[in-house]
C-alpha cells in the first residue's frame, strides 16, 4: 500500500519556523465574519515576493511562492485580489517591513490588506519572510519566518496561509485539508485523494472494481469505503499509514460508512437482516448496536460534531428523506418537509447546519438546512445535477459534484453558494467528494 | 386468456431479440416500461413457422429456455422496489423454471437508474432484489436456493440519460449460479 503518501508525512519537521513579532498581539477575528452569507471579500494585494540575493532563480521563486500563496487565499472566497498591474511601487525595490511601506501606496490601490514576502534561496533550501498588514491601520497582522527545502515551498505558503486565515477569522481553515473522491478514470471506479485546492491528485485504491463512499475519521488516519472487490458491495476500513484494518462483509449491502467525532466507530447499512438498516460498529468492523428500526430504507449516515446525533436519508414515509436521530434518547424525527427526494446529508463540522442534495423539477441542487428544520436554502441553480455535498473542516466551504459540464466532475463553493468552481479536471468522471479533517503534526 | 395469449406473442417477438441485447442495444426491444401490458402488437407477418410457445420457458428448448430466463428482466417504477403486475407474471415464468430445474441457484441482481445518490441508490437495489426473492419465495421457491446482490446505478444496460433507458435500468435481474 501506498498509502503513506497522501499523508503529509515527514516534510514538516524540517520547516523550521518563526514569529516575527507583530508588537501588540490583539486576537480580534472582527476582519473576516465568516458566518456572514453576505460577506464583502477583502481586497488584498498580494505582490511579488522580493527577491533578496536578486538571483533569476531566486526571482522565480518569488513569483511562484507570490502566485500560489495569492491563489491559495483566494480559494477561500474571502478575499478580492488587486491586480498587480494597477501597483504603484515596485515590490522588488520596495519595502517588506511595515517602517520601510508606505501604506498609502497601498490604500490608493483599494487594498485594505497587504502581504509582503521576502525569498532567499541558496544550497537548494528556501528561507521565506512572509507578513500580513492592515494597510488602514498601518499594522502588522502576522509575521512568519520559514526555512526548508526548495520542495517544501507549497508547504510552507500554506502554513503561511493558514496563519493567515486565523489572524482574519479565528478558524484554521482549510489548507491542511484534502479531498477524497471518486474517479472512473483508470476504467474502474477507484478512490483518490487530491489536496484540498486539487492539487496532486493520486490513487488510494488499487481494487479494479467499484469503489464507493470514502468517509475519513475525524484523526485523518483512517478512512473507510465500500468495494465490490469480492463481487459485492463490502465495507472496508483502512489505516492510510499503516498496513491495517478490517472488512466487513455480511449478507447483502455494507455500505456508507460515517465516523463519529471523537471515537473509533462509525455507523454503516447493513442489511443482513434482510432489511437496509444503519448500525453502530467499532472501528474493527463488529456491531456495537443497531441505530435505526424501520422497514425500508435507511441509509447515509451523518454525524454532528459532538457525536450525538446522526441525520441520515429514509424513505419510511414513501420516497427518500433526512432524518435526524438522538443518540441519547434514540428519538428519530424528520428534518426535510420541502420536496419529495432529498439524500445525501452532511452535517456541518462547525455549527448546525446540514447540506444535502434535493431534486428539484427533475434535477439535483444542494440546499442547506438549519439541524432544527429551518431556514432550508438552496445554494445551486444550474440546470445539471448537483450532488453529494461534504463541508470543508472549518465549515467555510463545500465540495460537491456537478454536471453542469457534462461528465460529472468535482466542484466547490463558498458554505453560502457563492464562488463556484470545478475543483480539478481528470480523465473519466469524479464524484462522491469527501472532505478531509485537517492534517496537523 | 387472452392475455397470455398477447404475452405469448411479445414473447416470440420480444425473444430474438434479447438474445442480442448488448450489440443491438438501440433497437427498441422492451421498449416499453413494464407499466401497461403490451399493447396490441403491430400487425406483423406472423413468421413464427415453429409452434407457438406458452408463456412458460419449460416448454421451449433448454438453450433458449435458460437465456430468457435470465435475460428477461423485471421493472420497477422510479424510487420504488413494488412487484410490479407485469413483473410478477415474470416472476411466475421464473419460478416455473426454478421449480423444473430444481439444481439451479440464483443471484438476483437488483439495479437503479442513475438519479439519485450512489448511495441511496445502493439501497434501492438491494430493496428490489429483495422484493423479488419474496415474491419468488411466495410462489415457492426455497430461499436458500436464491442470493441477492445490489449494484445501485453502477451498472446499468442504457447509459443514455433519458426515460428510456432510466425505465430499462430500473430492474432486477437474474443470473443462473
Amino acid at each position: 500500500m501506498n498509502c503513506k503518501r497522501f499523508i503529509s508525512c515527514g516534510l514538516i519537521t524540517l520547516i523550521v519556523c518563526g514569529i516575527i513579532t507583530t508588537g501588540g498581539w490583539a486576537q480580534d477575528y472582527d476582519y473576516i465574519d465568516i458566518t456572514n452569507p453576505f460577506l464583502r471579500k477583502s481586497p488584498i494585494a498580494i505582490p511579488v515576493f522580493k527577491s533578496i540575493t536578486d538571483t533569476p532563480e531566486e526571482r522565480q521563486i518569488s513569483k511562484q511562492a507570490a502566485d500560489l500563496l495569492a491563489s491559495s487565499l483566494e480559494f477561500t472566497g474571502y478575499f478580492k485580489l488587486i491586480d498587480r498591474k494597477a501597483f504603484l511601487v515596485d515590490p522588488q525595490t520596495a519595502g517588506i517591513i511595515a517602517p520601510n511601506i508606505n501604506f498609502q501606496n497601498w490604500t490608493a490601490v483599494g487594498a485594505e490588506l497587504l502581504v509582503t514576502g521576502g525569498v532567499l534561496s541558496r544550497d537548494g533550501g528556501i528561507e521565506l519572510e512572509l507578513r500580513l498588514f492592515d494597510t488602514f491601520k498601518m499594522r502588522l497582522l502576522v509575521g512568519k519566518r520559514y526555512k526548508g527545502r526548495s520542495t517544501d515551498q507549497r508547504q510552507m505558503i500554506h502554513r503561511f496561509c493558514s496563519e493567515v486565515i486565523y489572524r482574519l477569522t479565528g478558524n484554521w481553515g482549510i489548507f491542511d485539508s484534502k479531498i477524497a473522491f471518486i474517479s472512473t478514470g483508470t476504467g474502474s471506479k477507484e478512490i483518490f485523494v487530491s489536496e484540498f485546492d486539487g492539487y496532486n491528485p493520486k490513487r488510494l485504491t488499487h481494487h479494479k472494481s467499484i469503489s464507493l463512499s470514502p468517509d475519513w475519521s475525524r484523526d485523518g488516519h483512517w478512512i473507510a469505503y465500500t468495494s465490490y472487490v469480492k463481487g459485492k458491495p463490502d465495507l472496508y476500513i483502512k489505516h492510510l499509514k499503516e498496513k491495517r484494518g478490517s472488512i466487513v462483509a455480511k449478507k447483502g449491502i455494507n455500505i456508507t460508512p460515517a465516523w463519529v467525532p471523537g471515537e473509533f466507530s462509525l455507523a454503516a447499512t447493513l442489511s443482513f437482516s434482510g432489511d437496509p438498516e444503519i448500525y453502530l460498529l467499532t472501528g474493527t468492523g463488529k456491531i456495537i448496536k443497531k441505530l435505526t428500526s424501520s422497514w425500508g430504507i435507511d441509509v447515509s449516515p451523518t454525524w454532528s460534531s459532538d457525536g450525538k446525533k446522526m441525520a441520515f436519508v429514509s424513505n419510511r414515509s414513501g420516497g427518500p428523506q433526512i432524518y435526524i436521530f438522538n443518540r441519547d434518547t434514540a428519538v428519530v424525527e424528520r428534518l426535510t418537509f420541502e420536496g419529495r427526494y432529498n439524500t445525501s446529508p452532511a452535517w456541518s463540522p462547525v455549527g448546525n447546519k446540514i447540506a444535502y442534495g434535493s431534486l428539484n423539477g427533475g434535477q439535483f441542487d444542494i440546499y442547506t438546512i438549519d439541524t432544527d428544520g429551518g431556514d432550508p436554502t438552496q445554494l445551486t441553480f444550474d440546470p445539471s445535477d448537483e450532488e453529494t455535498p461534504s463541508w470543508a473542516p472549518d465549515g467555510s466551504m463545500i465540495a460537491y459534484s456537478s454536471t453542469r459540464e457534462g461528465p460529472k466532475r468535482i466542484y466547490v463553493m463558498t458554505a453560502f453558494g457563492t464562488d463556484q468552481r470545478r475543483l480539478l479536471t481528470l480523465k473519466g468522471q469524479q464524484t462522491s467528494p469527501k472532505w478531509s479533517p485537517r492534517f496537523t503534526k | 386468456m387472452k392475455k397470455n395469449l398477447w404475452i405469448g406473442l411479445a414473447l416470440v417477438l420480444v425473444m430474438p431479440a434479447l438474445l442480442f441485447t448488448v450489440s443491438c442495444a438501440k433497437k427498441t426491444v422492451s421498449s416499453e416500461p413494464s407499466v401497461k401490458p403490451a399493447p396490441a402488437p403491430a400487425p406483423a407477418p406472423a413468421p413464427a413457422p415453429a409452434p407457438a410457445p406458452s408463456v412458460d420457458y419449460t416448454d421451449l428448448d433448454e438453450e433458449t429456455a435458460r437465456n430468457l430466463f435470465e435475460n428477461e428482466d423485471i421493472n420497477f417504477d422510479f424510487d420504488k422496489s413494488v412487484i410490479t403486475p407485469f413483473a410478477e407474471e415474470v416472476l411466475k415464468r421464473k419460478a416455473m423454471y426454478m421449480r423444473k430445474h430444481a439444481d439451479i441457484s440464483v443471484i438476483i441482481e437488483g439495479h437503479c437508474d442513475e438519479r439519485g445518490t450512489a448511495e441511496y441508490n445502493l439501497a434501492l437495489g438491494d430493496r428490489r432484489a429483495e422484493a423479488a426473492k419474496a415474491f419468488m419465495v411466495y410462489l415457492g421457491i426455497a430461499g436458500s436456493r436464491m442470493t441477492t446482490i445490489s449494484y445501485g446505478e453502477e451498472r446499468p444496460v442504457d447509459s443514455r440519460s433519458n426515460e428510456e433507458a432510466w425505465s430499462k435500468n430500473r430492474r432486477a435481474h437474474f443470473v443462473i449460479e
